[in-house]
């Protein structure tokens, strides 16, 4: 059941849970201290991650390409490094059950891929308004038919209103960064928020990359289930009475005002969470070559694939800027005003039909700056997208030729 | 520290409106009240838009006097009529999606366990027939496939009241409902059956005839369900509104319904009962 009946899952009664052996340090400190660089895949990134981040309680259910994330994550709890962890039923039942676990006051940790994403939906955008500090991991895949279970990141666009944080790594290095700052921002407590760490699947999940870690004897700070904008419901605590209260219930217009507001409270605490994630990633745009009359704009796996065009045009003498969009919620709007207003051309490659960061990027930009915004390059259903479709776009744009299907100037 | 939180502090306590008031001094916080208590001390249960005559809502305000430690509990329900009355007590409570209840469940008890190791903290799920037996059947299962340590309590009133009256799994076969204009098709289902194949420890089938018998009931499946895992308590809780079952007739509807087919019984099992006996014991000594 847990560490806490250990010895009945066969643990000797001298065990000790690794967890307990290590160093409590802070998020703050974490970044400065030395790090080892090893070659792995993303999911193991994850999991080294998962490993400092003192989670308490992981639920998992198998979907591709995410079930070797939380099946180390397993390996995590049977070695002690998690309090609490065991396989679902679904995802409805995976997505409430975590719900459950962050309302006990416990740090939580859950993971799915597409189909599995939109059957936990439900649950999923309820856990805002529960004001309830969740990570889950989302490993994208394709989710309409037909039935595939190739990367493609289009149920982002899902959760972009939910009132979730949502992050987009871009690579295996920030899929070991990115839940660490994301337990730490979302329970703040003015932030009390759900957050989605992203990442393109099988792109960043089987494929191995260089990730720089520090040493496992160190872990973050416990969640204190009562530091927090909805206190847990423990008993220990008068119970914040979100559905107790009957005018919420009711058609009325008291229990529109009560809805309203809280559902821009929610609002705002997104908001309140950049300056936490500016603090623990960085920024939450990072600028290749800013100035230059070309930019990128992308997030996800579709940056590394940018920053070889970027690399590529260099050497043939063509600065080609690059805005790399970290967090998508928060969404890093004056920032990226800042970092575009300039240009005269804009490239927004993504990996999905829909766009969705396309559409956030000219709703920001309109008005605000001179640019053409290209809607593209895409891929999707599973495509990789190689750099030569941005350096033909780029060719194309150059010499102002028309190029497939999703060549519009704005 | 729980009894605490519903102690205002010093100075505040004459502002505080009578029933407050009467809440924490005559409240069944950290004792045991019993049935004949009742109407004599503020209960948990609060005013509530239950329809008059409601047996369900007389069940939920006895399950209330049943909590062995309301100050430690944590209630899951769902929509229906059950919520209704349930989140107007004094006692938290969870209202999530529809047929989430039992993995909501599983998840704040055992995150209150690695929090508090030392304290007994029970999460009890209480909802209807629809929200349990039909979208959350799974959940249910699952539940109770995995042994969790809390108790669910169906109100079992063989019928989507509070949408207003379709049929649903637990009504009788044959019985003509919204969405079963020509009768039910398939029988009830058997619940009482599927808590037994997943082998819990304390399985129980009751009507509200016998008020002491609902509060020893349940009693008994949060005390099995701390101890071993999943318990399930069944109650007739009739819907005189969907049943045409005139207001004054409500009570004789549960003596009758309870002598034709949904007679009392109690499956408990051998470690379950080793277990009651013990503590049921030690209280008849005190």
């Amino acid at each position: 059941m847990s560490n806490l009946n250990a010895q009945e899952e066969g643990k000797a009664a001298d065990w000790v849970p690794a967890g307990d052996l290590q160093e409590e340090v802070s998020l703050e400190k974490m970044l400065e201290l030395p790090r080892e660089t090893i070659f792995m895949t993303g999911s193991e990134a994850a999991r080294e991650s998962i490993r400092r981040a003192n989670v308490d309680m992981a639920i998992a259910y198998p979907i591709t390409p995410q079930s070797e994330t939380m099946q180390q994550v397993g390996y995590l709890y049977d070695e002690g490094y998690i309090k609490d962890y065991y396989r679902a039923e679904e995802e409805i039942g995976t997505m409430s059950a975590i719900c459950g676990a962050s309302r006990a006051g416990v740090r939580s940790l859950t993971a799915t891929s597409g189909p599995g994403l939109m059957r936990g939906l439900e649950a999923i955008s309820s856990w805002p308004g529960a004001r309830t500090p969740i990570v889950m991991l989302d490993m994208c895949r394709v989710i309409n038919t037909p039935l595939a279970i190739q990367p493609d990141n289009i149920e982002i666009s899902f959760l972009l209103d939910t009132g979730m944080l949502v992050l987009h790594g871009e690579n295996q290095q920030d899929f070991y960064d990115y839940p660490l700052a994301a337990f730490m921002a979302s329970e703040q407590v003015d932030v009390t928020l759900p957050c989605t760490v992203c990442v393109d699947g099988f792109f960043v999940t089987h494929a191995r990359g260089n990730v720089s870690m520090i040493d496992k004897k160190y872990k973050l700070p416990p969640r204190d289930g009562w530091r927090s904008a909805v206190p847990a419901m423990d008993n220990e605590n008068p119970p914040a009475r979100l559905s107790r209260d009957a005018p919420i219930q009711k058609s009325n217009f008291i229990s529109y005002h009560m809805h309203a507001a809280w559902q821009q409270e929610v609002f705002a605490a997104v908001e309140r969470s950049a300056k936490y994630f500016d603090k623990y990633l960085g920024g939450l745009i990072e600028v290749v070559n800013p100035g230059a009359d070309t930019m990128i704009i992308a997030s996800g796996a579709a940056v590394s694939q940018a920053r070889e065009a970027v690399r590529q045009e260099g050497e043939k003498g063509n600065s080609v800027g690059l805005i790399k969009v970290k967090t998508i919620r928060p969404w890093p709007k004056k920032q990226i005003i800042d970092a575009a207003k300039h240009a005269k051309t804009i490239l927004v490659p993504e990996f999905n039909h829909a766009g969705w960061l396309h559409k956030d990027v000219c709703a920001t930009l309109y008005g605000k700056c001179e640019a053409a915004i290209y809607n593209g390059p895409r891929v999707f259903g599973g495509m990789t997208m190689p750099t030569e479709m941005i350096l033909d776009w780029l060719t194309e744009i150059r010499e102002k030729k028309q190029s497939g299907n999703f060549f519009v100037t704005a | 520290m729980s009894l605490d939180t519903v102690k205002p502090s010093p100075g505040f306590l004459e502002h505080l409106p009578i029933e407050y008031r009467d809440l924490v001094e005559h409240g069944p916080y950290g004792q045991q009240k019993k049935v004949t208590d009742l109407g004599k001390f503020k209960e948990l249960g609060e005013e509530h838009p239950m329809c008059a005559g409601c047996a369900m809502s007389l069940f939920i305000r006895l399950v209330f006097l049943g909590l062995p430690k309301p100050e430690h509990t944590v209630i899951v329900g769902t929509a229906g009529c059950g919520r209704l009355a349930i989140s107007q007590g004094n006692v938290p409570f969870v209202y999530g999606n529809y047929g989430d209840t039992n993995a909501v469940a599983t998840g704040i008890k055992r995150g209150l366990e690695l929090r508090f190791p030392e304290q007994d903290k029970d999460v009890v799920v209480m909802c209807g027939d629809g929200g349990l037996v039909d979208i959350g059947f799974q959940g249910l299962m699952h539940s109770w496939f995995r042994h969790e340590k809390f108790t669910t309590i169906l109100l079992d009133n063989e019928v989507y009241g509070n949408t207003g009256g379709q049929e649903s799994g637990m009504t009788q076969k044959g019985q003509i409902m919204k969405m079963s204009p020509r009768g039910k098709k398939d029988d009830k289902m058997d619940m009482m059956g599927l808590a037994k194949v997943a082998k819990l420890d304390y399985v129980a089938r009751i009507t509200p005839t016998n008020p002491s018998r609902v509060v020893r009931t349940v009693k008994r499946a949060i005390h099995v369900a701390r101890e071993f895992g999943s318990t399930y308590v069944q109650a007739y809780t009739s819907c005189n509104i969907e049943y045409s079952i005139p207001t004054p007739d409500v009570m004789q509807d549960a003596f009758d319904m309870e002598k034709e087919r949904y007679g009392f019984e109690e499956i408990i099992s051998d470690r379950a009962k080793a277990y009651l006996d013990e503590i049921e014991k030690k209280k008849k000594k005190k």
